[in-house]
């Protein structure tokens, strides 16, 4: 079985008009036995970006820490939020330094930037960054994840259609 | 003064309280050509005495202003050498930032880093202090900015500022001569005045160095027959 399928998740992130979303499943499961149903997987950086980290656990959680220990440190020296724009720069060059002992994750970022214009990015567990302007997803259950959205996706949609 | 005792040790203090051979590096740099900023409410001049050794020097080839990133640009008084080290480093500080983050570093945090390293040079064991003072002028998010930093590491942001050899009477003309609504060219006026003021012989296009950044963000050396251009404005 692949490392990637060992704890199981699915994640999507999808752009509305001037509002993105960003949601995941709950299970946390060692193969096939389920452990928890409350797991969190979706982390907010500040008010407006969230990652979504899926993938083994452990890693999602360590690289998480990481992140917001490089965020924080970001707000101190800069005094302002990072754009998402940016963080997910500082993702993919984080997931690249471990290019040949990877963090076994695949990140999907979801913020809003300048004049809250919405951004989502997904990437591979080295780094590969996507950008996609109407929807990204990851994970375990990410092949029917991707046929849902590009059945169910349409554009500009606001806060309430997109949920 | 018993501070004499002192003065061989970089890394020692003297009684005083003052680490003397940072000192020694502001003489160093109050010995070095006229150098001056100023900041206008649409852009940042900065410029330059640049007097050479002799007329047999091909003035084409040196360069005091130096260009950090493509909006932050940096002219030096003291040691020359010294100033090439610290460019280097500045630039490359500038594109690591940017290789991390995909975004042109802002202003503050390159001065930061810079200044940090010159700091580095005042406490550590067999090195000496950098013999420049740097005045770096930039335009990012935040605006025009200058900001001064000295051989020690401190740096202060300034809305016009001089050094070298006539700093005292360059910083009296441009204390009079400042306003804060100025506009860039004005300010490149003012600028040229002031350089003007403590100048030896005749100034022209040749001998002084003009570098500006305005609202396209673009940090740019004037050329000779640009300055000439202003300086006949001036007369």
């Amino acid at each position: 079985m692949s490392i990637f399928e060992y704890n199981g998740s699915a994640l999507v992130a999808m752009v509305g008009k001037n509002c993105f979303a960003i949601a995941s499943d709950r299970r946390l499961g060692v193969q096939l036995q389920t452990i928890a149903t409350d797991f969190q997987k979706i982390y907010k950086i500040h008010d407006k970006l969230f990652i979504g980290l899926s993938g083994l656990a452990t890693d999602a959680q360590t690289l998480y820490q990481r992140l917001v220990f490089r965020h924080k440190l970001y707000q101190l020296r800069e005094e302002r939020d990072m754009k998402p724009e940016t963080f997910s720069s500082l993702v993919s060059a984080i997931l690249y330094e471990k290019r040949f002992g990877p963090y076994f994750c695949q990140p999907v970022i979801a913020g809003l930037g300048d004049e809250d214009k919405p951004f989502i990015c997904t990437m591979d567990s080295i780094g590969a960054k996507e950008l996609a302007k109407d929807f990204v997803v990851a994970g375990t259950a990410s092949e029917s994840l991707y046929g849902a959205c590009e059945s169910m996706f349409k554009p500009d949609m606001d806060a309430e259609e997109l949920f | 003064m018993g501070d004499s005792q002192y003065s061989f040790s970089l890394t020692t203090f003297s009684p005083s309280g003052k680490l003397v051979q940072i000192e020694h590096a502001l003489t160093a740099v109050g010995s070095g050509q006229t150098s001056l900023g100023i900041k206008a409410a649409n852009g940042v001049v900065i410029a330059t005495e640049k007097k050479l050794p002799s007329i047999l020097v091909d003035e084409t080839s040196v360069q005091k202003i130096q260009i950090l990133t493509p909006n932050i640009g940096v002219v030096y008084s003291g040691m020359g050498p010294d100033s090439r080290v610290l460019v280097r480093k500045s630039r490359k500080q500038a594109e690591q930032y940017h290789r991390l983050y995909k975004e042109p570093i802002p202003v503050t945090q390159l001065v930061r880093e810079t200044a940090a390293v010159m700091q580095e040079f005042t406490q550590s064991g067999g090195v000496r202090p950098f013999g420049v003072s740097l005045l770096v002028a930039g335009f990012d998010d935040k605006g025009p900015q200058l900001y001064q930093v000295d051989p020690s590491g401190s740096y202060f942001s300034w809305k016009a500022s001089a050094m070298g050899k006539n700093v005292s009477n360059a910083k009296t003309f441009l204390e009079k001569r400042y306003t804060d609504d100025m506009e860039l060219d004005d300010a490149v006026h003012t600028a040229i005045l002031t350089l003007k003021e403590g100048f030896e012989g005749q100034i022209s296009g040749k001998n002084i160095e003009i570098g500006i950044i305005g609202n396209d963000k673009v940090f740019r050396v004037l050329t000779p027959a640009e300055i000439e251009d202003y300086l006949q404005e001036v007369e």
